[in-house]
Parts: C-alpha cells; sequence; structure tokens
C-alpha cells in the first residue's frame, strides 16, 4: 500500500514498516529556486459574500418593493445570481498567476 | 385518448430520435486511440474544455427532476419551493476552491471516483468502501427519478403506461454503454439549447396571456391563503425560515459529494476550466428560478394537476401548463426539453455508478489485479445494470417510494462530506472516526427522517425533511434541514473519535498524496498510478 508512493524515479521505493509513508520527494517547498504555487490568497474571501447573503432569509423575505409585479422575496434572489457571478469572477481573475 | 396530442408527440418522438443518433455517433466525437479505459470511457478523456464542461456540469445537475419537481413544488407550497435558487447560488463559491484541489489530485494520481481519493488519502479501502456504497445508494433513486420527469411528459401527452419509458432507458443504456461520458457530453447541448428557448418564450409569453406577473403572484397569494397549511404562502413565514436556509445550504454542500457531480468535473481539462465554469454555471440558476415561478403561472393558468390511479400528480403542472399555453407544435419542443434533460443526467449517473462499482469494489476486493481495458469492460456492464435497476424501481415501487428515496439520498451522501470534503484540505481526522462519523451521520439522519410525518400525504414516516426542533427538546417552532442535524453528529463523533484514537496511539493510515499534487495542473506530469498493494 504505501509502495504506491512512488512518484519519484526512485527505482525501489522502500517499504516502510511503520504506518507513515517516506518523506515525499517532491519539488523542494522552499524559497530557493521558483517560487511554491499556492492557492492562498486574502482574495478568496470575497467568496464568502455570495456564500452566505442568500441564506439570510431576512434581508429578502418581503413582499415590497415590486418590480413589474414581482415581489422583493423573488426578484432579490435572482439579484443575487450577478453577486455571485461577479464576486467568483473577481476571485478569479485577481488570483490568476502571471506568466 | 391521444389524437389531440399527435403534434406535439410527432415533434417530441423527431427529436428524441435526433439525440438517440448523436448518443450513438458520440463515440466518434475527439475519436480516442482506444476506448478501453475508464479515463476514456468514464471520463471523456479527461480533456473536455470551457464549452464542454459547462454543457455537461450544467446538463448533470440542473435535471429533468428539478425541471418537473421545483415548480411542482412551488405551486404547491409557493415561497418554500424557491429555495432551488439560493442553493444554487451558493453553491458554487462554497466549492469553488475545493473542486480545484480535487481536479489537481486527481489528476496527479490518476483517480476517477471520490472514494478513489478517499483510499489513497487516508490509506483505508473500508472506509472508501463506504463513501462508495454511499454514493451508489443516493444515485440510483436519483436515476430513478428521472424517469418520474419522463413519466410526467408522457403522462401530459396522453400517455399511459410503463412501456414507453423501457424503451427510451434500452436507447439511453446502449449508447451510454457504446460511446461512455461522450454520449452526454454531446447531447447536453441540444438538451441546453431547447431548455434556455423554452424557459425564455415561456416567461415572456406566459405571463402577458395570464395579466402580468403581479396578476400571477396575486392569484398564487388568494390561492395560499384559502388552503388550510400553515407553511405555504408567496413568502416564508416565521417558522420555515431557518428550514428554508438550511435546506439551501445542506443542498449546496451535499451536490458536488454525489459521484456524477465529481465525474463532470474529472473529466474537465484543467483548473482553469474548473474556475471559470464556476462563474459561469450560475447562468442556469438563472433558469431554474425562471421555472421555480412557472409553478406560480400554473397556479394562475388553474392548471389542476393530472390524476392517475386515484392521486393528483403535482409533477404534472408544468407540462400541462405548456400544452395549455403554446401551440401544439411548441409544447412539443418543450415536452422534448425536458426528456432530454432526463437522458443527460441518466447517463451520467449510471457512468458515475458503474465507476464506482469498479474502483472501490470490483478492484479493490474482487480482482485486484484487473487491467485498465477489464475494468472498462466491468464499468460498461455495471452501468447497463444500474439502468435496469433504475427502470425497475419505477415498474415495481411507487414513484412516490423514489421521491423518498431522493430525499433519503440527499441526507446520505451529505455524511461523505467530513471524508471527502474536509479530507481534501486536512487529514487530521482519523480514519476509524471517519467510519464512525459516518455510521452514526447515516443512523441519526434515517431516524429522524424516518420520525417525519406528513398529514397531507397521511404518512406517519418519511413525510419530508424538516425536523422540528421542538422535538429535540427546544422551545421553538422552527424546523432545520435533516441532513444538517445529521451531518453535526457526523463532524461531533468524528473529532471526538480521532482525539480517541489519537489518545489511544492507533496508528494513522498511509497518506500517498503530497501537498504539491493538490496544486498540479494540466501541465504538470501525472504521477505513478496508484495501484493497490503489490501489483506492478
Amino acid at each position: 500500500m504505501a509502495s504506491a508512493e512512488s512518484p519519484a524515479p526512485d527505482p525501489a521505493p522502500a517499504e516502510s514498516a511503520g504506518g507513515r509513508p517516506p518523506p515525499p520527494v517532491g519539488p523542494p517547498p522552499g524559497p530557493g529556486d521558483r517560487p511554491a504555487r499556492s492557492d492562498r490568497s486574502l482574495w478568496n474571501l470575497l467568496l464568502a459574500v455570495p456564500a452566505v447573503v442568500p441564506l439570510l432569509t431576512f434581508l429578502f423575505n418581503h413582499d415590497r418593493p415590486r418590480l413589474a409585479g414581482v415581489p422583493a422575496f423573488y426578484w432579490t434572489q435572482f439579484a443575487f445570481i450577478p453577486l455571485g457571478v461577479a464576486c467568483t469572477i473577481a476571485v478569479y481573475r485577481l488570483t490568476r498567476k502571471r506568466g | 385518448m391521444a389524437s389531440e396530442h399527435v403534434t406535439e408527440m410527432i415533434v417530441f418522438g423527431a427529436l428524441f430520435l435526433l439525440v438517440s443518433g448523436m448518443g450513438f455517433a458520440a463515440a466518434r466525437w475527439r475519436r480516442p486511440g482506444t476506448m478501453d479505459s475508464l479515463d476514456e470511457w468514464g471520463l471523456g478523456g479527461r480533456g473536455f474544455g470551457g464549452w464542454v464542461t459547462w454543457f455537461l456540469i450544467g446538463g448533470d445537475l440542473y435535471t429533468a427532476y428539478t425541471f418537473v419537481a421545483v415548480p411542482a413544488l412551488v405551486f404547491g407550497a409557493g415561497a418554500a419551493g424557491f429555495y432551488a435558487v439560493p442553493y444554487t447560488i451558493v453553491v458554487y463559491p462554497l466549492v469553488f476552491l475545493l473542486l480545484i484541489r480535487l481536479w489537481s489530485v486527481s489528476h496527479a494520481h490518476g483517480f476517477v471516483t471520490p472514494a478513489d481519493f478517499v483510499r489513497a488519502r487516508f490509506g483505508s479501502p473500508t472506509l472508501a468502501l463506504a463513501v462508495a456504497v454511499t454514493g451508489i445508494a443516493a444515485t440510483m433513486p436519483y436515476i430513478a427519478l428521472q424517469l418520474v420527469g419522463i413519466e410526467a411528459v408522457l403522462k401530459s401527452m396522453g400517455v399511459h403506461g410503463h412501456w414507453p419509458i423501457v424503451i427510451a432507458f434500452v436507447i439511453l443504456a446502449a449508447y451510454t454503454y457504446q460511446s461512455g461520458l461522450r454520449a452526454p457530453a454531446l447531447i447536453a447541448f441540444v438538451k441546453d439549447v431547447l431548455i434556455y428557448l423554452v424557459i425564455i418564450v415561456a416567461v415572456l409569453y406566459i405571463p402577458s396571456r395570464l395579466g402580468g406577473w403581479g396578476e400571477v403572484f396575486d392569484a398564487a397569494r388568494a390561492k395560499f391563503a384559502a388552503t388550510p397549511a400553515p407553511n405555504d404562502g408567496v413568502l416564508l413565514d416565521g417558522t420555515n425560515q431557518l428550514n428554508y436556509a438550511m435546506l439551501a445550504l445542506g443542498s449546496a454542500l451535499a451536490l458536488f459529494l454525489y459521484p456524477h457531480s465529481v465525474t463532470g468535473v474529472l473529466a474537465s481539462r484543467n483548473r482553469d476550466v474548473i474556475k471559470r465554469n464556476m462563474a459561469a454555471l450560475p447562468a442556469y440558476s438563472f433558469v431554474l428560478g425562471l421555472i421555480a415561478l412557472l409553478g406560480f403561472m400554473a397556479v394562475a393558468a388553474g392548471v389542476k394537476p393530472a390524476v392517475s390511479g386515484g392521486k393528483a400528480d403535482t409533477n404534472t403542472v408544468v407540462p400541462l401548463l405548456f400544452d395549455k399555453m403554446f401551440p401544439d407544435w411548441f409544447a412539443g419542443v418543450a415536452f422534448a426539453a425536458i426528456g432530454i434533460g432526463a437522458l443527460v443526467p441518466a447517463a451520467i449517473m449510471s457512468i458515475a455508478a458503474a465507476n464506482l462499482f469498479t474502483r472501490n469494489i470490483y478492484r479493490e476486493y474482487l480482482r485486484p489485479d484487473a487491467t485498465d481495458a477489464q475494468q472498462a469492460a466491468v464499468s460498461k456492464l455495471v452501468s447497463l445494470v444500474v439502468k435496469v435497476g433504475a427502470v425497475a424501481c419505477i415498474l415495481l415501487l411507487d414513484p412516490e417510494f423514489s421521491i423518498d428515496l431522493q430525499l433519503i439520498g440527499g441526507v446520505v451522501i451529505l455524511q461523505t462530506l467530513p471524508s471527502v470534503a474536509l479530507g481534501l484540505v486536512t487529514r487530521w481526522f482519523h480514519r476509524g472516526a471517519l467510519i464512525a462519523g459516518w455510521a452514526a451521520g447515516l443512523a441519526a439522519g434515517l431516524w429522524m427522517l424516518y420520525e417525519i410525518p406528513n398529514p397531507v400525504k397521511h404518512k406517519a414516516h418519511f413525510g419530508g425533511s424538516a425536523y422540528k426542533l421542538s422535538d429535540l427538546g427546544l422551545d421553538t417552532r422552527m424546523t432545520v434541514y435533516v441532513g444538517m442535524l445529521a451531518l453535526a453528529v457526523n463532524l461531533a463523533v468524528t473529532v471526538a473519535g480521532t482525539a480517541a484514537c489519537r489518545a489511544a496511539g492507533l496508528a494513522d493510515g498511509p497518506d500517498a498524496t503530497r501537498p504539491a499534487d493538490y496544486l498540479a495542473d494540466e501541465s504538470d506530469p501525472r504521477a505513478a498510478r496508484l495501484e493497490p498493494s503489490g501489483s506492478t
């Protein structure tokens, strides 16, 4: 099972006796040659907005104001769709790696 | 009986034949060197770009049953049925960061199913088996419900009896067997074009015939005011607001735990395709919202659900609305949109369930040395078995029972969240504790569902998914979605169990993944395939 952990060109991966697999032999993560990749970014917090706002029913559980006859309950929730799209696009663009 | 529906049937039949032909031809689309591997048959070559993925996942998640059941729910209960809209808004930002990690680690290790990931991450075939069985159990009734969608359309055309469904599923089974995931990916184009066309026409045309949106909502308000049920209405009341939010959140958390959703994600070419789709898929949520409003239009238009076997079937309200409002030929197009809308998800679901069986049961326990070609052959056969099972569900069981099973399915699949979703970001949890939490969550969820009556349908058990908090001794009339309560039980047991396992010094399973695997992209070399013990 542990021998499956052999992404390296190492011909004979040592079978570790205990449960833990041997330490990974991937590209060095340190601040050496190229910067380590990461998905971390403060911009990701923007995703919390569309993930939370549509669940706050007290914000939109009202009949008025109506929009073209549609109660606020319905058109507000439709309006959350572009909100979600905008936040997602913003995160996508702001965290995109250049080069 | 059906003479007045001839035009509708001809249009419906023609479009159905068109997509069936496409399904068989799909085997030649982006022609692979060989179809004899799960990467090709089960994941379409893992190379779908932005557009194909958008149609595929859109066709996968927004199913015919959704298109029929959501407006039926709005027709029956009003605002509470609109939860589908916040559900499909919150889901994408929630899973955005998780899905790219799942794609990367699956790319690096060649995972085909979520259970493959769990097995490698926690070093536990047993936990993977639990995840796989849960996935199959939750998916089967979902496939059966797609048949309910087709049946609703057929009933509206005056066609009763089961033989058309059997024929449709035989054709579906044949081209899925031959073309694998390429078939639904290609058919999804037709399905979505038809759906968008029908819905845009419907929301522009039908309200104008009913006197405008204001009239539609006023008619709905009058209907709900006249019913004795306390929780229906054009707005939510004090007791079901929490349930509305929790049902939306719980459904969103469950959506990408379903194996067929994961199949759609893993078939995409790279991380960028997934990220862009997280921003583009809400276009379907907009359509779903409009479809939900069809329920109110049906109220205003005075639609009466079709009665079969002495029971009114509210799933027929949207097809009947189309039948009443549209000219015959366009009603035929609308019916075809729903019918084809059932084929795409049914195909993907059967492929996903078949892959789970092949990878996590057959290869794990029956034939550890199965070659790629043998795995593909087994998956193809199992996809047939799954469809036969779904048809049998419909033929042998009360359709009501499928709906109960679907309700249970959502609660059940949520119990894989700690292993699959949380496993993507942490492996702090102990494999033994994850199994215990899964079992506890399942038991709690099933017990609560069993305890919920439905006085309207005269059922003592499995009457819904809204659990009264007063039953837990809380002094409130509020209700909460069972899935979230069961997940809370699951998480509590998992956390406590992990702490206990650590204190007892029980060894963790080996983790075959590395941190860098979760960030891998298309250009990164695929690591050596994760083979089960010993086979090289």
